[in-house]
C-alpha cells in the first residue's frame, strides 16, 4: 500500500487505520463456497441455524470466487480436482485467506493413497489448520476465529 | 466450430477452443454432439447447487439441454483399494467416507457383507439396534436431501428447518457412537458397544416432535404453486426406462415400481414390523419428492416398532474369533487374552469366496461385494453405489427442459459425489 | 435369499439354450453363481432378460476382480435382478486378457455401457463394442489402471519425530 511509503509510519494515524481495516476485513469475511465432501456438511450445518456463522459477519456464501474472501477448503482434493482448486485460488481477488478444514484438507486424512492429495497446502498456501474428521461447526468456528485473529494482528507492511 | 469448451495448453494461459470431432474423441459417443450451432457449457465442479464436485457437460440450444453427459472423478479417492491394505474392521472406517449422508447405511452394508462372508449372525438386539440407527439414518439424509433440493428452487426457509432436526439426530449418534457424522458404530457381530442410557428418552422424545415437523415442510412446499410449476411433469422417466437404467431407490418407486429391499428380501429384522413403501404415479420430480417425505414418516412408525420390541441382551457376538472379549474378561481369563491379542495384531482371516450383500439405503440399492482369501485384509471390495448408477438417467431426465429444470432435476435424483467417486 | 430351487432354475434354463456355456455352479453363504465362458455372455444374457420364468430386467452391477497368483486372472460378475420374481443370480466371466474382454451388454441392459466404463478405467478390461471407455474417475492422462493387484496404493510415507525433517523438506509445498 502506498500510504507508508509515502507518508512513513506515522505512528497513531497508521495504527488506527491499520484496526479500522482489518476490523472490516474480519467482520464482514465472506467464505466461498468450496465443499468437497463430508466436511462441507458440516459447513452447512454451521451455517445453519443452530451453529449460525452470521454472528461472525459469514452471512452468505458465495459461489463466485471473485465475490469471496476465505476459502474454506472443506473435504478431501482428489488429484482430477487440485488444478481446478489452484484456479479458484488464482482467482480469488486479494485479500484472501485460505482454511483447510478437516483431515483430509490438512494432511491427506484417512486416505493415503494415489488418489488424493496429502495436505492443500501442497496447492495453496494455508492460513489456518482445523483438525476433525469432520471437524464439529463449532471447532470450525474456533478455526474462523484464530484466523480473525491473525487478520487483526495484520499490519500494514502484510496488506495486498 | 463448437463454442465454449476449451482446454487449457499445458504451461500457458491461453484457452484451446476444441472442435466437435475433438470433443467427441475425447468424451466419447457420450456427448455426441448434434449440432454445430449449439453451445457447450460445462456446469461445475465447483458450482452451488450440483451437490458436490459434479460437471455436467451440456449442450444448449439457447436455453433448453439438448444433451449432457456427466464428468465425475473430482472425489476419487480409491476407498476400494485402500480397504485391501486394511483389516476387515479398519476398513470399516472409509466406509463411513462414501455417502456422507448416511454414514451408518453404509456401514451396514460393509458389515452385513462380512458377516455373511464370515457365517456370524448379530444377537437381537444388535439387530434391533442396527433397524432403529439405520432408520434414523435414512431419516436424517432425506433431511439434508430437502433442505438442499428445496434451496436450489428457492425455499430457503426449508434448509434452515431441515438442519434444525437434523442437529437433534447428530446429538443421538453422538450419544451413541460419539462422533456426530461418521459413526463407523457397526462391528462384525454386532455393535461397538451398548447404547447410552440417554438413548431411549432421546429417541422417544424425537419420535413425539418429528411427525409435526414434516408436516410443517410439506404445508410449505406440498400446496406451494411456485414449487408445483417448478417440479409437476419435470424430469419424467417411465418405469421401463427406469429399470432398464438401473434407477433404484425413490427414484425408481416414483415411477411405480413397487421394489424396496426391506419387503423383497427382508434383513435384519424389517420383516417383523409393519410399514408401508411409498409409491408415485408419473415419475416426476414432484413424485420423487413425495416419495421420500412420505418415507420418512414410515421411517418413524419402524422406529416406533423397533424400540417398543427393543429385546435385551448382549450387542456383541459371542464368537470370540471375530469379536473382541469384553475387557472384563481379560483379568480372569487367558483365551480372552490370547483372542483379543489376536484380534488386535493381525484380525480375524475370512475364508475364501465373494458375497454380496444389497441393502436399501435411502438413496437406493447399496450394494456390497466382498472377496476373501484367507487372509485379514480383504481381497476385492466393491460397492454398488445407487448414485452412480441413478446418475446415468440423468440424460434421459433431462434432454428438452432448461437449464434451471435441471437443477430441479439434479436435486430430486439425490445424488451424493463421494459415493459415486469412491 | 435364493433358495435352492431358484439356483437350479437358472442353471436347467440356462443349460438347456446353452448347453457348452456352463463353466460351473458355485453355491456360497446362499448365493448362487454361474461361471460361464466369455463367448456365451452376451447370449445368455439375452436369455436372462427375455425368458418369462427368469424375467430379470435390472442389472445391478458390473464388478470387476484381480485374483493375481491364479489363472484366469480377472474375473467380471454380473449381478442380476429379477424385480417381477424377485431373484437373482450372479454371472462370472472369467477373462485371461484384459485388452480382450466380453462384449458390452448395452444392447441388453442400457445401463451396462455406464458400468463398463468404471471397471475399464479402474481395472483396464476393454469391452468389446463399447466406444465409451474413457478416463471417467481418474484425470484423463493418468497411465496405469489402480485397482490392478500389481498397481501399487501410492501411500505417502507418515511422518514421525525421528523423519520429520527429511520428509518435511521433500514435501511440495505452495509459495504462494
Amino acid at each position: 500500500m502506498g500510504v507508508e511509503q509515502k507518508l512513513g509510519n506515522m505512528g497513531v494515524v497508521t495504527t488506527r487505520l491499520e484496526d479500522l481495516v482489518n476490523w472490516g476485513r474480519t467482520n464482514s469475511m465472506w467464505p466461498m463456497l468450496f465443499g468437497l465432501a463430508c466436511c462441507a456438511i458440516e459447513m452447512m450445518s454451521m451455517q445453519a441455524a443452530h451453529y449460525d456463522a452470521s454472528r461472525f459477519g459469514m452471512e452468505l456464501m458465495r459461489p463466485s470466487p471473485r465475490q469471496s474472501d476465505v476459502m474454506i477448503v472443506a473435504g478431501r482434493v482428489s488429484r482430477k480436482m487440485a488444478p481446478v482448486l489452484r484456479r479458484l485460488y488464482d482467482q480469488m481477488s486479494e485479500p484472501k485467506w485460505v482454511i483447510s478444514m478437516g483431515d483430509c484438507a490438512s494432511c491427506g486424512g484417512v486416505f493415503n493413497n494415489y488418489a488424493i492429495v496429502q495436505g492443500v497446502d501442497e496447492i495453496v498456501p494455508v492460513d489456518v489448520y482445523v483438525a476433525g474428521c469432520p471437524p464439529r461447526p463449532e471447532a470450525l468456528i474456533d478455526g474462523i476465529m484464530t484466523l480473525h485473529e491473525k487478520v487483526r494482528g495484520e499490519g500494514m507492511k502484510d496488506w495486498a | 466450430m463448437a463454442r465454449g469448451v476449451g482446454i487449457e495448453e499445458p504451461g500457458s494461459d491461453k484457452v484451446k477452443e476444441l472442435t466437435v470431432e475433438e470433443l467427441r474423441a475425447k468424451y466419447g459417443s457420450g456427448l455426441a454432439v448434434q449440432s454445430e450451432e449449439n453451445m457447450l457449457l460445462s456446469m461445475g465442479p465447483q458450482h452451488p447447487s450440483t451437490h458436490g464436485v459434479l460437471r455436467l457437460l451440456l449442450e444448449l440450444d439457447g436455453e433448453s439441454v439438448v444433451n449432457l453427459a456427466p464428468d465425475i472423478g473430482f472425489l476419487h479417492t480409491g476407498i476400494e483399494k485402500n480397504m485391501e491394505s486394511k483389516t476387515y474392521t479398519k476398513a470399516l472406517v472409509m466406509t463411513d467416507r462414501m455417502d456422507y449422508l448416511a454414514p451408518l447405511s453404509n456401514n451396514l452394508g460393509y458389515i452385513m457383507a462380512v458377516e455373511k462372508l464370515l457365517g456370524v449372525e448379530a444377537p437381537p438386539r444388535a439387530q434391533v439396534l442396527r433397524v432403529i440407527l439405520t432408520e434414523l439414518t435414512r431419516i436424517a439424509s432425506h433431511l439434508v436431501w430437502l433442505g438442499t433440493s428445496a434451496l436450489d428452487v428457492a425455499a430457503m426457509t426449508v434448509f434452515l428447518y431441515c438442519f434444525r432436526e437434523r442437529e437433534y439426530l447428530l446429538d443421538i449418534f453422538e450419544m451413541c457412537a460419539g462422533q456426530r457424522m461418521m459413526a463407523s458404530y457397526f462391528r462384525p457381530g454386532g455393535l461397538w458397544r451398548d447404547v447410552p442410557e440417554d438413548f431411549e428418552p432421546a429417541v422417544r422424545r424425537f419420535l413425539d416432535f418429528f411427525p409435526e415437523r414434516i408436516l410443517e415442510y410439506e404445508a410449505l412446499l406440498k400446496e406451494n404453486p411456485i414449487f408445483l410449476r417448478r417440479t409437476k411433469d419435470i424430469g419424467v422417466i417411465s418405469a421401463e426406462d427406469a429399470v432398464a437404467w438401473g434407477m433404484t431407490g425413490p427414484g425408481l418407486r416414483a415411477t411405480g415400481v413397487n421394489w424396496d429391499i426391506r419387503k423383497a428380501h427382508p434383513y435384519l429384522t424389517y420383516d417383523r414390523y409393519d410399514f408401508d413403501v411409498p409409491l408415485g404415479e408419473n415419475g416426476d420430480v414432484y413424485d420423487r419428492y413425495r416419495c421420500r417425505v412420505r418415507e420418512m414418516s414410515q421411517s418413524v412408525r419402524i422406529v416406533q416398532q423397533a424400540m417398543d420390541s427393543l429385546p435385551y441382551g448382549p450387542v456383541l457376538t459371542d464368537n470370540r474369533k471375530i469379536a473382541p472379549p469384553p475387557r472384563s474378561e481379560l483379568g480372569r481369563s487367558m483365551e480372552a487374552v490370547i483372542h483379543h491379542f489376536k484380534l488386535w495384531t493381525e484380525g480375524f482371516s475370512a475364508p475364501e469366496g465373494y458375497v454380496y450383500q444389497r441393502i436399501e439405503s435411502p438413496k437406493g440399492e447399496f450394494g456390497c461385494y466382498l472377496r476373501g482369501n484367507g487372509t485379514a485384509n480383504p481381497a476385492r471390495v466393491h460397492f454398488r453405489t445407487p448414485s452412480y448408477v441413478n446418475l446415468a438417467s440423468l440424460p434421459n431426465l433431462a434432454r428438452g427442459l432448461m437449464v434451471a429444470d435441471l437443477v430441479a432435476i439434479i436435486g430430486s435424483i439425490d445424488i451424493v459425489l463421494g459415493e459415486i467417486d469412491r | 435369499m435364493s433358495d435352492v430351487t431358484t439356483g437350479e432354475l437358472f442353471y436347467q434354463k440356462v443349460n438347456q439354450a446353452f448347453p457348452g456355456a456352463i463353466d460351473r455352479a458355485v453355491e456360497f453363504r446362499g448365493e448362487h453363481t454361474l461361471v460361464i465362458r466369455q463367448a456365451s455372455l452376451k447370449d445368455v444374457c439375452l436369455l436372462l432378460r427375455d425368458n418369462e420364468e427368469l424375467a430379470c430386467n435390472l442389472l445391478e452391477d458390473i464388478v470387476a476382480d484381480d485374483m493375481l497368483p491364479e489363472f484366469p486372472r480377472f474375473a467380471v460378475n454380473y449381478h442380476i435382478y429379477s424385480i417381477p420374481k424377485n431373484h437373482y443370480i450372479r454371472i462370472r466371466v472369467p477373462v485371461e486378457d484384459p485388452d480382450d474382454g466380453p462384449e458390452t451388454l448395452a444392447a441388453v441392459w442400457p445401463i451396462a455401457s455406464w458400468l463398463e466404463i468404471e471397471v475399464w478405467d479402474l481395472m483396464g478390461i476393454t469391452f468389446k463394442g463399447n466406444d465409451q471407455l474413457r478416463r471417467l474417475f481418474l484425470p484423463e492422462d493418468w497411465q496405469g489402471h489402480p485397482l490392478r493387484k500389481d498397481y501399487p496404493l501410492g501411500y505417502e510415507e507418515v511422518q514421525f519425530s525421528f523423519n520429520w525433517q527429511a520428509i518435511d523438506a521433500k514435501k511440495p509445498y505452495a509459495k504462494d
